[in-house]
């Protein structure tokens, strides 16, 4: 790298007391709260969208026939607004955390997004754990046995993996695991006899250890599985193969060689210097593997009955409870470039790269 | 600088050797399965009316019953032959999702070039738009966007290619960019070929290949999408023999496996052959460019 191009910013971060990595951060951090400012403007955009006359929804057809209460109703709602200001109303509320109220349960959407979210939570948390576990292990096996029956196998397994319609493996292996061979629990977050363990996080295993109630947590745990597993394959076939390309493509470098040249131990060179050096790319892709595991909770969890964000958003959808829906919406877009955000403030403490550039 | 140098690489890959490469990849048993099942699809869509033993809309029969040499595949909750509506539903799938990725492919890959040719605030406007689309994970925008048109066929293949273009508009400007300040391309302007002459004539034909080829790679994908919004119910309107909607047709009569398990085994085979396919097209254009465009969950 040219000395000139590397040092005039190095002094004008010096002189403003900048950290390189502090300036990372921050750049990522403007350009987050700017995506967030973009989501609301999509979810707003979206319900300004629907055909459906609001005031139609709201007003019975005899008041709505009347020209009077339907423009009382519209000040009232502030709709007879222009546009922009209806959106920083509506921003105002969001912050607020009023996201109105859903046509089907009659309540807050804030209030079920509240209870729901700790749910999915857990049920997701669970499955990216699983996930990475497998889908990082079995890309590192089949890159080190690279062009063998194994790496051929791991690669059909993992392509099986994003093949798979999750709504539609939820139902065979809840047929088969509960419905005919009873080796786990139906549906639902807990045994119908179980009392829940008092509210700390609202995650059911968590919650319960916390009590120290063992039974509590092993059938929360029991519940987990089938639907953890079934929301993990896909996110599994997406690391695997993922994984595999990094790994491949760091064996490859000459650090690499010169430790087996050194003739350090196999596992020794893997551990320290292969799995190290692939760590960058994996840790970037986690985001959008975070991401399918959300989407894929939409389309999982009616089929266990979890009541979290997924069942929430497929009755809402299912019902067209428009309020609802974009709530989800906002909520897991706001998760989802939260977590891309940690993932990029991740990368910045673990690559040197990224804190001088 | 390595963005140019990996697109350059690319390009030129495609250009000379991309043929040859390709067709020896496509030798390998997984892309000859996947090949073969997708040619078996294709077939179904194509003969459905003539291949279904029965009319997938009709209610005559007996509700639920199961699979019997009669109806191989079972019947479903209203009594018509699920496995009428399975062959059926290939003429509602595949050929969507293939439009789907067409005009998303022609869209996103415009838009792209647009960006990366002429720069500056048209970059900055197109590539802020895609990154908003990125910023949801997909099947959840496009979930919101078809709740908010209303569930139909036609809006649900809207909302899907609101959420794909971006894909393309990516993948397309980075391969413009490589391209802009090609000799060849400064010749042709040199020569007096205009802004558009130069991007059309120029700079798309020779970046446009490996695009087209993730495209191909993509129509799993969409199916998978596509089921999964008609299983929500924003898809396909009953009585349409949709894959997704019969799953959810199974969900609600769950003792009557028969119901889902067919539909999704459609879905799963397609999809998985034409990720085989694409598996083999993708190691033949360029193991290293895969992840930088693949990385895009569902």
């Amino acid at each position: 790298m040219p000395v000139s191009s590397n040092t005039a910013p190095e002094k004008q971060g010096a002189r403003a007391g900048i950290h390189p990595l502090a300036r990372y951060l921050g750049v990522r951090a403007a350009l987050t709260i700017l995506l967030l400012f973009g989501v609301t403007l999509v979810t707003f955009t979206l319900t300004n969208l629907v055909p459906a006359d609001p005031v139609q929804a709201a007003l019975g057809e005899q008041a709505a026939a009347n020209p009077e209460i339907v423009a009382q109703f519209r000040e009232n709602a502030g709709l007879d607004q222009p546009l922009p200001v209806q959106y920083v109303t509506y921003l105002g509320n969001v912050l607020q955390g009023d996201l109105g109220v859903s046509q089907q349960t009659r309540a807050p959407v804030s209030n079920d997004l509240g209870k729901a979210f700790p749910a999915t939570a857990e049920l997701a948390l669970t499955a990216i754990l699983i996930s990475i576990v497998l889908g990082v292990g079995l890309g590192m096996w089949a890159a080190l046995r690279r062009r063998t029956i194994t790496d051929q196998v791991i690669r059909v397994v993992s392509l099986v993996g994003i093949s798979v319609p999750s709504f539609w493996l939820a139902l065979v292996v809840y047929f088969v695991f509960f419905s005919q061979l009873r080796w786990f629990p139906g549906s639902g977050r807990l045994s119908p006899a179980a009392i829940p363990p008092p509210k700390v996080t609202g995650m059911y295993t968590v919650d319960s250890l916390l009590a120290g109630q063992w039974v509590t947590f092993a059938d929360a745990v029991a519940h987990l599985i089938l639907p953890a597993a079934v929301l993990a394959l896909y996110t599994i076939g997406l690391l695997t193969r993922f994984a595999r390309s990094a790994i491949l493509e760091v064996l490859d470098l000459d650090y690499v060689r010169a430790a087996r040249a050194k003739g350090l131990p196999g596992r020794v060179v893997v551990s320290r210097y292969v799995l190290r050096g692939a760590l960058v790319p994996i840790i970037t892709v986690l985001g959008v593997a975070f991401g399918s595991l959300l989407s894929g909770t939409v389309l999982v969890e009616k089929v266990y009955s979890w009541h979290g964000l997924g069942e929430y958003a497929y009755s809402a959808a299912t019902k067209l409870d428009l309020p609802a829906i974009m709530g989800v919406g906002l909520v897991v877009g706001c998760v989802y470039i939260g977590l891309n955000f940690l993932v990029d403030v991740l990368y910045g403490f673990i690559d040197p790269r990224v804190r001088v550039a | 600088m390595t963005e140019r140098g990996t697109t350059d690489v690319l390009a030129v890959q495609t250009r000379r050797k991309g043929r040859l490469r390709i067709s020896k990849q496509l030798r390998t048993p997984l892309a000859i399965t996947g090949g073969a099942i997708v040619v078996f699809w294709l077939l179904v869509a194509v003969f459905a009316p003539w291949l279904s033993p029965y009319d997938p809309l009709a209610q005559y029969f007996q509700r639920l019953q199961a699979p019997s040499a009669e109806h191989w595949f079972g019947t479903d909750q209203v009594g018509r032959d699920v496995l009428s509506r399975v062959i059926s539903g290939a003429q509602v799938s595949i050929p969507l999702a293939v439009m789907l990725v067409v005009f998303a492919m022609l869209i996103g890959s415009l838009l792209g070039a647009i960006a990366g040719y002429f720069g500056k605030a048209i970059d900055e406007t197109i590539m802020r738009i895609a990154d908003l689309v990125f910023a949801f994970p997909t099947i959840i925008l496009a979930m919101v966007i078809a709740a908010a048109l209303g569930p139909s066929l036609t809006n649900a293949v809207i909302a899907m290619l609101i959420v794909s273009w971006p894909a393309y508009a990516r993948v397309t400007r980075s391969l413009v960019l490589g391209a802009r300040n090609a000799e060849y391309v400064i010749a042709g302007r040199l020569l007096g070929n205009g802004p558009f002459t130069s991007l059309g004539k120029d700079i798309l034909p020779n970046v446009l290949s490996p695009v087209v080829v993730l495209a191909t790679l993509d129509v799993g994908t969409a199916i998978l999408l596509l089921s999964g919004l008609s299983f929500l119910g924003l898809g396909a309107v009953p009585p349409t023999p949709d894959w997704g909607s019969m799953v959810a047709d199974g969900v609600q009569n769950f003792s009557s496996w028969w119901i889902a398990v067919f539909p999704g085994l459609a879905i799963l085979t397609v999809v998985l052959a034409f990720n085989f396919l694409g598996d083999a097209l993708r190691d033949a254009l360029d193991p290293r460019s895969q992840e930088a465009v693949q990385g895009r969950a569902l």
